[in-house]
This record gives C-alpha cells, structure tokens and sequence, in this order.
C-alpha cells in the first residue's frame, strides 16, 4: 500500500494541503496544469481586511512545497486518467513539453528579452494588462522559477521556423531551450487524491449591459488587482492609458445571485475584494470620488464589518441599487442605476468602472469530476459528501475537496478547507499504514 | 383597492431583492414616475395599492428592459401589464385608449379605420392570397397595412421576395391586428379573443411559415400564442438568409453612412441583433457605424406597449429625440430601423428636432429595396 496522496492543483488550496500532507510524513505528488504553482492568490495585490501584501505570504508557502523533502512537484502537468487500484489510485499525468530543459535553465530571463513577439502577447497573469513575450515566466516569484514556451504562440512551434535563426535559443548560455522535447506521460500511485483545482473568474463580457470589452477603462476586479500590485503592469499605479482616473466606480455581484447567468450563488469574497479595491482606490488617488454600487453588503467575516466601516470614513460612497447600464458620454462613462433608498434613478459619471465579478467553476472541474467518479452540486462546483458533517469528502471513498472546487471561498476559508481536506487526507493514510504504531501515553494519577 | 397578494403570487414577486437593477435600465424611469421596482415592493408591502393617480402606469412602453436584466426573473413588465389589466376592467380606460380598443374589436385594427381597406397597401401589386397555397405567409402590422408613412414597407418587402423568387401570400382581408400592443394595454380579454381568431384563420389557411413586417406581431406569434403550429421570424431573418444563399443581389449603391435603431422587440426581447446590421452591410456602399447605446444597450424609442396611442405623463422629455440626436453623433446620414412603431417615433423626433435635412430615418426594407 503507497503512502503517498496526489494533490491536483497548485494554488493555495493544494499547497497548503500538500504541506500539511507531506508534514505529516507521507509523500505527496503535487500536479499543477500552469508552468509554475501559486493560482488565483499569486495574482492578487493586497489580502482583506489585513491589507496584507498577498504574494508576501504566499511565496514562502510555494518556497516551502519547492523544498520540501516529501513533495514532488510536476507543473505544467495534468491528470488525465485515474483508476482505482483496490484502495489506491493509479493515475496518468501528461508532463508538458515547456521547451526548456528545468535542469539547465537559470531563470535569467535572456530567452525572453530576445523572443521576437517580445511585449507582443497579451499577459493572462496580469489578466490580459501588459504584454509579454512567448517564452516566459509567468511572474517573477514563480516556483519553479523556470521559462517555458507558449505553445499556442511561439512562431517556432506553430510554424516551424522563426526567423533565419533561433533568437532564444542563440540568447539563452545555460543551453536549455530544447525544442525537441515531447510530452511525456508519468503513472503515479496514491492512496488519496485531493482535488483543489479551484475557480475561474466570472466572465464580465456575459453582462452585455455592463460594456466589459467595449469600453477600455471597464476592467474586472482581478484587472484591478494587477493595476494595484507593485508587479503588475502600472507598478502599482491605477492608471488607464497613462491617466489617474477621478471618479471611480465599483460594480458589485457580477455574475454572482444572477438568474440571467445561471449562478445563484453569492460568490462570498466580491464585496470585501470591493471595499478592499475602494480603499486602494483613496490611498492611492486621495482626491478620487469612489462610489460603490451594491444592493446587499455582506461582511460577515472576522474584521469584515469593521473593514466595510473603515472604508466608509475615508470615503467612499455606498450607493444601495444594482448598475444596470453603462455608456458613454464625451470622454466619461456614464453609470446608471437607481438609488434605491431615495427611489431614484442615477447617472453617476466616471473615468473607470471596475466590475466586482463572482467565481464560478473551471471548465476542468467537471473533467476531473468525471476522472475521479465526482459528482456536481446545482451550483456547478463539486460536491462534498455531507454539506455539514462531511465538507471535504466525497461520495468515492479516498477523495477529498480543497478549497474553491467545492465552492466560492476566501483565502481564510479556502486555507481552513485545505488543512481540512489534508487532515482527513492524512487520517486515511494512517489507517492504511500498519507498519507501526506510535507510542500511547496512559493517565498518570497524581492524587494518593 | 388592488388585490397586491395575489399579483404577488400571478408574478411570483417574492423572489424580489429590491436591487433596482429593473428601475435601474428602464429607460422611461428618468422622465418619469414609474418605478418599477417601487411598484414590486409596494405590492409585497401590500397595505392597499390604489390606481388612482398612477397614471405613469400608461407610460411603460413593454421595452422588457426591467424583466430581461432581473437577477431574479422577476418580470416588473408582466406586473405593470396586470395592474394596466385591473385599470382597464373598473372600466377607466384612458380617453385616447377607447378609439384603438374598439376599432381594434370591430375594425380589426387600432388604426380607427375600415376593416375592407385593410390591403389597400397592396393596390396593385397582385399580392395572391395564403389561402391559395403558398410557402410562406407575409403578415402585415396594423401600422403597415394602413399608415400612409409605413405603407411603402410591406410594398418593399413583396418586391424583395419576389426578388428572392419566395412563393408567398397574404391573408387578405382576414388579416387583422396581432394583439401584441393590446395585451400590453392590459386589454386580455380582447387579447385572447384576437388570438383564438388569428389562429383559426391561420389554421384554415394552413400557414406553415410566417415572416412579419414588424417585431412586435413575430414576438407575440412566437413567444405569446400558445401552439401556433407554424415558424414565424422577422422580415430582418429572411432578408439575412436570403442575402447569404445568394438568392438577392443588389445592383445599386448606397453611398451613406447608416446607423441602426434597435427595435427592442426584436434586439432585446429576442436576440436578434446580427441579422438586421448584416442586412444593410451586404449593401453596396454603405458605411454602417453603431451608436454607442447598441444591441442590449440600446434605447427604447417610446412606441411600444400602446405608447403609440398614449402620451404618457411626460412628452416634455421624448427619448426620441435623444436618439435622433445619438445617430447623427455617429456621423449617420440614415437612421435605419427595422420596426413600423420605431420608424413613426424617430421620423417625428427627426421633424420636431429640426433635423430633416440631415438624417433620414429609413426601414431596413426600404434601403434593401432601393438598393436592388
Ligand atoms: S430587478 Fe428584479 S429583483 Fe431587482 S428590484 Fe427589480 S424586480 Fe426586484
Ligand atoms: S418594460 Fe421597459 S418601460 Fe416598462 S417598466 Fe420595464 S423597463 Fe420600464
């Protein structure tokens, strides 16, 4: 019997999960499907309501699965088969070809300062703001910090030749650019598997009212959160084409308790992301006029209402009423609602609008609820066996959930499902391990 | 006193979470007091709702904008529609409202005019009748069949499907009004009777196919008579399908720039946005430019939900107007729609804004025609 547990998905719900696994003292295969572990959290700026800076406590955790003795990462990777074999798992992992030999690149980065679509593709970690090359590292604290070629862009793979020599190759001196490099399947064997494969963010371009790819200055939440990072592609600044914007205002719940997109669900982190966002917007623009359009604000966890008071007295206005529209007029937008508190319809204008949108469901979720025999809840994300007394099991024995695959979470939430899902991780794994006991300690009776 | 509880229950109002999104993108709320997420809580609030003095009631145009955009799937429409419904049965019915109900049950027609004069649009053109045996059955709205401004639509279309070589027919002197503006007006009793009517005649004439001249008649067959037993789509749908087989072919140019109102029957309430744009770009030298408020952010013109026959409690503000004033924005020397009602309200916003001269409101139909 294999004392080892497979983790899908690297983000901070399958990191967490993996060290507490590999902590405990069993093995863990952790497979991430991007080039390098750290998910949604690696790309937002600051955590509510600490204000902590996220990547500041994120990157010692990805530091750590990278060290760890009992971990063995495979990025770039996915599942693709699972069988069960008796009480264990055998499951097929595809290792992509990155193009890079991970032994010998050094991450200095000259492969890509020489790329020919250098600056030229959108960057999707900074969700689609500021342009990268086709050979790249997705941020700077990766781990592995490795390069990988963009297969869906390098001119080399989709055409077979790029330009009369290979620029990257010819820039990079540790020789690891290896264009010949096939994908490779590896079988691994564990007697768990936690699915922590996480969420997607809503599509804002679904809410045509709203003008999300009309209008440039009409940017999701996750954009804001790369305007906002110190390595995003403004250094920090909210700019748009190189203007502070003076009036901003924020979207709640797009996507989220909306019958017209089927998610019926509250997404659970929008309104903080929202009050966070609204502050960052008057630290770093004090004279901006922020409004936040909400119908409900839902602060329920610890320190959540004392932040929503907090961003109140440095103020920003809460304007109770859903946005309906949002136009143009002469170089404003143009947001319009109603003030349901007084009755009235509104037209607030504005230089940016930021849409609060909610979490739903990968398209992979339901690839690897069919590899693992999982089922959906109606919400579209994973179902555990109980909704009270069972929150990370499933219905197969030996499966666990972690964190947003099972449904919107915060990152306290997703961490606390996590640990959840590695003790119970960990509690099977033990009963399968016969080898040896630990030693017990009996009551010693002080009283004579 | 209104029964509040059970509209709650007819229109399932308890799903509602007051958000305002309804109020919020109703595009008469601004010029007006109708609000109709108000209207939703002060039913659920339920201490006696009175109809007198809320005559913004008569100013919802049906546009469907607050029902389409509600998280809930709470349609405030369907409400404004049954309290326009009680209205009308404690036998207030608004003084301009009696002429159109009645001719409507007699004539067949809002228009106030004879129900033998109905395809005197046609005079002329041989248009056989269905009856006889025909592919496709051409249903003309009220507004087509016997406004002089709107009559030149219907002929357009006779001329592009002949073009298009479609074997097609009308109900002649059957044809009568679809209901569409009168269920709307809150009038169901009349509604149910047109329907029943429309479709037995339709049955007889055995329609398997329908294209209509106006959104507002394909919505109300399509989505609102139950069974029809027979396809219907917008004239917009056919010109498009005909236009890709290849079957019509312009010859002439159209050296212009276009801009496209939006019918909301037809954009809005039933998706269809591609058809009517694709129609005036396979126009030879057309230049088609969107307005800013397009496809589900475009504006109501005001002349849906019997609006054509009502004032509403504010003609001092005339959405119109402003729209008038968004196409020639653009650059647009033609305002093109694609709906009989639209056409009526933007040509008067044309005259009263002063701007005949520099934009010509134009039916899709027209322009296709022109151009063959
Ligand atoms: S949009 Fe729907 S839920 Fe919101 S206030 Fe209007 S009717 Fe109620
Ligand atoms: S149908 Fe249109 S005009 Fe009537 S209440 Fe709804 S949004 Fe307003």
């Amino acid at each position: 019997m294999p004392s080892s547990a497979l983790v899908i998905g690297g983000g901070i719900a399958g990191i967490q999960a993996a060290l507490d696994i590999a902590d405990a003292g069993f093995h863990v295969f952790l497979v991430e499907k991007e080039p390098s572990i750290g998910g949604r959290m690696s790309q937002l700026d600051k955590t509510f309501p600490t204000l902590d800076c996220s990547a500041c406590i994120l990157t010692p955790k990805m530091v750590d699965v990278s060290r760890h003795p009992d971990i063995e990462l495979l990025t770039y990777s996915e599942v693709i088969d699972v069988k069960r074999n008796g009480s264990s798992f055998r499951a097929i992992v595809r290792k992509k070809p990155r193009y890079v030999d991970i032994t010998k690149c050094t991450g200095c980065g000259s492969c890509a300062e020489a790329c020919r679509l250098r600056g030229r593709i959108a960057d999707t970690f900074n969700a689609g703001m500021g342009k990268r090359a086709a050979i790249y590292v997705p941020f700077p604290q990766a781990v592995p910090l490795k390069y990988t070629v963009d297969p869906t862009k390098c001119v080399f793979v989709t055409r077979g030749v790029c330009g009369k020599t290979q620029v990257c190759k010819e820039a990079c001196k540790a020789e690891a650019i290896d264009f010949s490099q096939k994908e490779e399947l590896v079988e691994v064997e564990a007697a768990a598997i936690v699915a922590a494969t996480g969420f997607d963010p809503f599509n804002a371009a679904l809410k045509p009212e709203l003008g999300y790819g009309v209008y440039p200055n009409v940017i999701t939440s996750l954009q804001f959160e790369r305007l906002s990072s110190a390595s995003g592609p403004t250094a920090g600044k909210i700019l748009l084409n190189g203007k502070e914007p003076e009036e901003i205002a924020f979207v709640q719940c797009v996507g989220s308790r909306d019958e017209t997109t089927g998610n019926l669900y509250c997404s659970r982190v929008c309104c903080m992301v929202t009050a966070k966002h609204a502050h960052l917007a008057k630290e770093k623009i004090h004279h901006a006029k922020v409004t936040v359009f909400y119908a409900d604000v839902r602060a329920f966890g610890k320190g959540f209402e004392e932040f929503y008071d907090r961003v109140r007295a440095e103020g920003v206005r809460y304007q109770r009423g859903y946005v309906s529209e949002i136009y143009q007029r002469g170089d404003k937008l143009v947001v319009r609602a109603e003030d349901t508190l007084i009755g009235k319809p509104t037209e607030t204008s504005a230089d940016m609008v930021v849409l609060g949108i909610g979490l739903v469901p990968r398209p992979e979720t339901n690839q690897v609820a069919g590899l693992l025999g999982l089922e959906n809840s109606s919400d579209g994300f994973l179902a555990e066996a109980h909704p009270k007394m069972r929150p990370v099991d499933t219905a197969v024995d030996g499966v666990y959930l972690a964190g947003c695959v099972q449904g919107p979470k915060d990152i306290p939430d997703t961490v606390a499902h996590a640990k959840a899902a590695a003790a119970a991780t960990i509690v099977r794994l033990r009963q399968q391990t016969t080898d040896h006991r630990l030693q017990r300690t009996d009551v010693r009776v002080l009283t004579t | 006193m209104i029964d509040t509880e059970a509209l709650v229950e007819q229109f399932g109002l308890t799903a509602c979470i007051q958000c305002g999104k309804c109020t919020g993108g109703c595009p008469v709320s601004p010029k007006s007091a109708l609000n109709p997420r108000a209207l939703v809580y002060q039913m659920l609030r339920g201490e006696g709702f009175e109809l007198v003095s809320r005559e913004e009631l008569w100013d919802c145009t049906t546009c469907s904008t607050c029902g389409l955009r509600c998280p809930k799937g709470v349609k405030a429409v369907d409400l404004i529609i049954g309290l326009r419904g009680q209205w009308i049965e404690s036998g207030k019915i608004p003084t301009t409202l009696r002429a159109p109900l009645t001719a409507t049950l007699n004539q067949g027609n809002p228009l106030v005019l004879p129900r033998e004069d109905r395809s005197l649009w046609a005079d002329g053109l041989n248009v056989k009748n269905v009856a006889e045996g025909a592919d496709v059955a051409m249903f003309v709205c009220c507004e087509n069949a016997y406004d002089p401004r709107v009559q030149p639509m219907p002929r357009a279309l006779v001329n592009l499907l002949r073009a298009a070589q479609v074997d097609f027919g009308t109900l002649g002197l059957e044809e009568q009004c679809c209901g569409s503006e009168i269920r709307r007006l809150g009038e169901s009793g009349l509604y149910e009777y047109l329907r029943d009517d429309n479709l037995d005649k339709f049955r007889q004439a055995g329609i398997q196919k329908m294209v209509t001249t106006s959104p507002h008649c394909m919505n109300v067959f399509k989505n609102e008579y139950a069974g029809a037993g027979f396809t219907v789509e917008h004239y917009t749908q056919m010109l498009a399908r005909l236009i890709a087989e290849g079957k019509i072919k312009f010859s002439k140019r159209m050296e212009t720039v276009v801009t496209y109102q939006d019918p909301c029957f037809l954009g809005k309430q039933n998706g269809i946005y591609d058809e009517p744009r694709a129609v005036l770009k396979s126009i030879p030298g057309v230049k088609f430019v969107d307005m800013d408020r397009s496809r589900e952010r475009s504006v109501c013109c005001e002349g849906g939900g019997g609006r054509m026959w009502l004032e509403g409690t504010n003609n001092k503000v005339r959405l119109a107007n402003d729209r008038v004033a968004q196409a020639l924005e653009t650059g647009a020397k033609v305002l093109a729609t694609a709906c009989p009602f639209c056409f009526l309200t933007l040509s008067d916003a044309v005259i009263a804004t002063g701007h005949e001269n520099d934009l010509r409101v134009m039916d899709i139909l027209q322009i296709a025609n022109e151009a063959l």
